[in-house]
């Protein structure tokens, strides 16, 4: 079972210092391979690999995800990040299902920071939007199936025979008279060939490992200790680093006072930064000791007064205010709408969220004069070699960023604010560091997932169906902060809402932006979740005042949709929609995300008033499945994650504080909270879609929805779990 | 000072006052006990002293006088715990950070409670928090594991 090798994390910060500029580069683009004395195929040095990326990505990068040793080893590099999705299981399944080899011989590792690794649909070499097995599906098993032709053909010219008649299997060549020769022995010489343009890939009923529930190869150093996240890296003569940021977000110090702190046990130094003061000593516990004897003076900037209350008037003005950008119009929404027999019109409010991933956000620097070793759970490589670089005072590629795997990610480790203290401090004390933020730093200055004001109007015909549909989203852009400048509408702010299923011939969706003053981020499933659940509420509200089941309402919509059909139908069938027991409601919800499509129903009670959810069944179509148990995993890690969100999430802020500070504040969904989940996995022979967040979003549209069937009470505000039914 | 730590007796050089989690992962360099709240609020740190769950984050290491302190790095050797065993039989962990603390707590649970009912589970699980929202699987995973060490297969 040793089948994942951590390395190069733990291996390179055990063994002290990469050396020189060559070992930088070295170490940068050819990971494991140089250490492991084999060669990765068709990648050449020097590197010209910036053109040949961009001038042809299907030929110039195929092969920079593997290595085979003389020894027979093979070593696959990922190139997204492993938080649990199971990148480090998928990815190389679909390369190893070209190259003719099980998975249980393949060592995998983080790849480095290269062109070969960017991820097109994200604009760079990051992990989000649930698109790895996307980005990979093709890119990945062209390149085994390359790697695959070219030690067949080196074996042929071995032994002068038709490369025709030779296949290969399980690591091996063999040849027309049943000669073997092992891909280690091959593999040298394979190297030196051209790279084959045109391979041809298996049919899927070719498949042998592409389909198959097989076992995570990260299962098993998670199960004994030695998985090493980026708050295990350990160099030598490491410090470790606490960092006091101002309570008030976007605040900074004004004045520092360490010299209590500075005389304390252990400690090596303190430094003021421009956002933060970092203490420095030889252990944790005393930088945490020294950190409590500071006395700063927080200059509190622009957001002392910023609360809730300010927030939510902010957008409600600016809904008022601001027409908004169409982000898609189809028919004439206003005329609908003039014309409809009935029309609704509702206001839904979504509040702002923590990560909260269980490894709080942590970084550690080796800076030296001429290079700088960046070891971080990230999910965006190349941001945080940039992040990194400007405070090290190198240029970007003097920066080797080491991937450990993340304990957790959700989208916060796609920001870069915990990487510069790092950088700082160990460039300051000339001696490797390691920052790790307290739970209390974590979740009160976490880039929170935006608030929305979103407001909904429908008509509905003399039939009872929806002709007209108008969305006005008032939301902050991340994307706007992130990856500036934002032409036009955000995309991220109007999925889920563009793509609605449903067949209504007047459709309007706007947008206004409306930042709110503090940074935030991306947070598993993104806008889907606010908007899924604004639709999925409001459709329900739209099925009850037509005097129609909310199924029934649906299906009538969704004549064009096979797919959603199906899983909808699939989910009532699993759930016995319509037959719940005496007690309890049943609600639904529906979405298409990440070109996956999914149903949920959720099955709730009332125990002297107090809400429970007891049963959640999922349908999924998510195209073609490489590993179904990861995604059957998935999908009940999006279910734990969106009933979180659905029933507790919601971060306050008092005088620009975020007043939720631990798991006590912050609550989250414990074991023995944790409903019965039924997930069910519609086969399918279309192109995967992602599974790594779209289980999140129908959760809370579902319970909602189960709410009104329960008490015929609307609840329109995230979250749903502090409500109480009249006369409870 | 000198505590009991995976069957062998070790010497820390910590102020008393120091937590066990940060004894065992910055002086005793075992780093399967994770840090997640330093309020025992998520179970991330979770070890046995003298066998029962405790966690580390609120143990100072003057409080651990001669009991025995067990981490997910001496449970067993080569992964042979049954709960490890049911662990990677299910493919429990996500991104697995929580996850030793999960596996001490289940292994306490089993120890204490060698056929735990799913309420028996939750009581005993519910102190651990996993992010990733993998406690479906913890739950068939312990009753696995209990049936491993009944002798099933």
């Amino acid at each position: 079972m040793d089948r994942i090798e951590s390395a190069p994390v733990p291996a390179a910060a055990e063994c002290g210092q990469p050396e020189g500029d060559d070992a930088l580069n070295r170490r940068q683009f050819l990971g494991a391979a140089t250490r492991l004395g084999g060669l990765v195929l068709a990648l050449s040095l020097p590197l010209p690999r910036t053109a040949r990326a961009r001038s042809n990505p299907a030929s110039a990068e195929l092969n920079a995800w593997l290595s085979i040793a003389p020894d027979d080893s093979i070593t696959i590099l990922v190139d997204r990040s492993e938080m649990g999705q199971g990148v480090f299981t998928a990815l190389p399944m679909l390369l190893a299902e070209e190259l003719e080899v099980s998975l249980d011989r393949v060592a995998i590792v983080a790849a480095p920071v290269g062109d070969a690794y960017f991820n097109a649909a994200n604009g760079g070499q990051m992990t989000g939007t649930s698109n790895s097995v996307q980005d990979a599906w093709v890119k990945l098993r062209t390149a085994g199936a390359q790697a695959r032709s070219m030690l067949i053909r080196a074996a042929a010219e071995t032994w002068g025979v038709d490369a025709a008649a030779c296949r290969a299997r399980d690591g091996a060549v063999i040849g027309p008279s049943g000669a073997r020769l092992s891909y280690g022995a091959l593999a040298e010489r394979a190297a030196r060939l051209p790279v084959p343009q045109q391979v041809a890939l298996k049919a899927p009923n070719e498949f042998r490992l592409i389909g198959r529930g097989l076992p995570r190869t990260d299962t098993p150093a998670k199960v004994d200790g030695s998985a090493v996240f980026g708050i295990d890296v350990r160099l030598p003569g490491m410090l470790y680093g606490t960092y006091a940021q101002c309570p008030v977000l976007g605040g900074w110090p004004e004045s520092v006072d360490a010299s209590a702190a500075q005389g304390m046990a252990g400690v090596h130094s303190v430094l003021t930064l421009d956002r933060g003061v970092l203490v420095l000593a030889e252990h944790y516990w005393q930088a945490l000791a020294a950190r409590k004897a500071l006395r700063v003076h927080w200059n509190p900037g622009p957001n002392a007064h910023l609360d809730n209350a300010g927030i939510r008037a902010l957008l409600a003005r600016a809904a008022d205010t601001d027409p908004g950008l169409v982000a898609r119009s189809d028919g004439d929404v206003h005329s609908a709408l003039r014309g409809a027999a009935r029309t609704f019109s509702a206001t839904y409010e979504l509040p702002l969220l923590a990560h909260a991933t269980m490894e709080p956000m942590n970084c550690t620097a080796d800076v030296r004069a001429d290079r700088c070793d960046l070891y971080v759970g990230t999910q965006a490589q190349q941001l945080s070699q940039a992040a990194a670089a400007v405070p090290a005072g190198l240029p970007p590629d003097r920066v080797a960023v080491h991937t450990t795997l993340l304990g957790g990610g959700f989208g916060r480790r796609l920001d870069i604010d915990f990487i510069p203290a790092a950088v700082a401090g160990s460039k300051a004390a000339g001696r490797p560091v390691q920052v790790i933020w307290t739970r209390e730093d974590d979740m009160t200055h976490d880039t929170y997932r935006p608030p929305a004001l979103e407001r909904v109007s429908a008509g509905l015909d003399a039939d009872g169906r929806l002709v007209a549909w108008q969305l006005h989203i008032t939301s902050p852009s991340v994307t706007a902060r992130v990856a500036p400048p934002v032409v036009g509408v955000d995309a991220s702010v109007v999925e889920a809402a563009i793509d609605m299923p449903y067949d209504v011939p007047n459709l309007s969706i706007t947008y206004t932006r409306q930042e709110i003053g503090i940074d935030l981020g991306y947070l598993r499933s993104v806008s889907h979740a606010l908007n899924c659940f604004v639709i999925e509420s409001f459709m329900d509200e739209l099925a009850a005042a037509s005097g129609r089941d909310p199924l029934e309402f649906r299906m009538r919509l969704l004549d064009k949709q096979p797919r959603h059909r199906r899983v909808l139908e699939t989910a009532a069938t699993l759930a016995g929609w319509g037959r719940n027991a005496p007690g309890r409601h049943q609600g639904l919800a529906l979405m298409e995300g990440y070109s996956s499509k999914i149903a949920q129903i959720a099955e709730i009670s009332f125990d002297a008033g107090k809400l429970r959810v007891h049963r959640i069944v999922c349908v999924v179509d998510c195209g073609r499945m490489v590993n179904p148990r990861i995604v059957e995993s998935q999908i009940e890690s999006g279910i734990v994650f969106g009933l979180t969100a659905a029933l507790w999430g919601e971060v306050t802020i008092e005088g620009g504080a975020v007043k939720q500070n631990n798991f006590d504040g912050y609550r989250v969904l414990r074991a023995n909270e944790c409903p019965q989940i039924v997930v069910h996995l519609l086969a399918s022979e279309e192109d995967p879609g992602g599974i790594g967040e779209v289980a999140v979003p129908p959760v809370a549209p579902a319970v909602a929805n189960a709410i009104f069937a329960a008490t015929g009470e609307r609840l329109r505000t995230l979250p749903l779990g502090r409500f109480k039914p009249r006369g409870a | 000072m000198r505590i009991r730590l995976n069957d062998r007796m070790v010497e820390v050089d910590a102020a008393p006052d120091t937590p066990l989690l940060w004894v065992l992962r910055d002086h005793l360099n075992l780093r399967g006990t994770k840090f997640g709240c330093g309020r025992a609020l998520c179970g991330a740190c979770t070890v046995h002293l003298d066998g029962a769950a405790v966690r580390s984050c609120s143990v100072p290491l003057a409080a651990v006088g001669g009991r025995a302190v067990t981490t997910v790095e001496g449970l067993s050797a080569n992964r042979r715990h049954a709960v490890q065993r049911a662990w990677i039989e299910l493919d429990v962990p996500q991104c697995g950070y929580c996850q030793s603390g999960q596996i001490m707590s289940a292994a306490a649970l089993l120890a204490a409670n060698p056929a735990p009912s799913d309420a028996d589970i939750d009581a005993a699980m519910a102190g651990n928090i996993c992010r990733c929202g993998t406690y479906v699987r913890i739950r068939r995973a312990i009753h696995r594991a209990a049936e491993l060490l009944r002798g099933g297969e």
